[in-house]
């Protein structure tokens, strides 16, 4: 049996989502993970992009169109969003890293400037898009 | 199978050696914080010129690719970016993923971000190269 520990008995397997309440730091947590699987794709769409832009105009002009559509600048939005997210809570994680901010009271203060930040800051890059001419 | 049915006369250290951190289990987790650090300006750097070229047309966004500050920040925002992306999805698959599949997928997503790092780098590379019309 020694050589058996875990195959005896099934473990009870953590975390079990269904039971527990959203709250802002649960929440926060599973954005950062989702936010980084969708800019996983986003980093294969940059590519995209690059090789596009190397294969000269033919190429690039359906991967801008798909850019300028309404559908692309939705995504695009999205995909801005996402990167303030990840980045900010990414620098909220780098601070923990540091045994900093471990208080509760410290972590739903981080936790609202990450959101409240994320979204300035998406709003900000697309009035300055708009106002260069977009 | 699961290896602890199949080499049941193993010692417990030789079974944990190579299964658990033994002694490695910090190196991806510190790589992903250092690309995670360089990424900061590197991305940053790349949403405020995405932001100047959203619509530009392919002339202006050539001009702007082969500056060779362009080139240099980035083949480094590639390199960092696909480095934290593999390191990222590999933690993801570790901890949904726990079947004989979670090696392959690993495995799938070095290789496919080693693919797309070259890709982009080899773009950027001819667009440098390229004559200037």
């Amino acid at each position: 049996m020694v050589s058996h520990p875990t195959t005896a008995r099934p473990r009870p397997l953590s975390p079990n989502v269904q039971i527990y309440r959203p709250q802002l730091t649960s929440v926060l947590s599973i954005l950062n993970r989702i936010t980084g699987i969708l800019l996983s794709a986003c980093a294969v769409f940059l590519v995209v992009w690059l090789v596009a832009v190397a294969r000269g105009p033919q190429a690039y002009a359906p991967v801008q169109a798909a850019i300028a559509s309404w559908i692309g600048r939705i995504a695009l939005f999205g995909a801005t969003f996402a990167f303030f997210l990840h980045l900010c809570g990414g620098i909220r994680h780098l601070v923990w890293d540091t045994v900093h901010g471990f208080e509760l009271r410290s972590i739903y203060i981080s936790g609202w400037t990450v959101v409240a930040t994320s979204v300035v800051l998406t709003v900000a890059a697309w009035a300055a898009s708009a106002s260069m001419g977009g | 199978m699961d290896p602890q049915n199949m080499q049941s006369t193993r010692s417990p250290l030789a079974r944990a050696i190579g299964l658990g951190s033994a002694k490695e289990g910090v190196g991806p987790w510190w790589a992903e914080r250092v690309s995670a650090v360089a990424l900061v300006p590197l991305t940053l750097w790349f949403a405020a010129s995405t932001i100047a070229h959203i619509d530009s047309d392919y002339a202006t966004v050539i001009v702007w690719l082969k500056m060779p500050l362009t080139a240099v920040m980035m083949i480094l925002l590639l390199i960092a970016l696909f480095y934290h992306t593999a390191l990222g999805l590999q933690v993801v698959i570790e901890d949904y993923v726990h079947s004989a599949t979670k090696f392959a997928a690993v495995i799938a997503v070095r290789l496919g971000c080693c693919a797309f790092v070259t890709a982009g780098i080899v773009a950027i590379v001819r667009i440098t190269l390229s004559s200037s019309e």
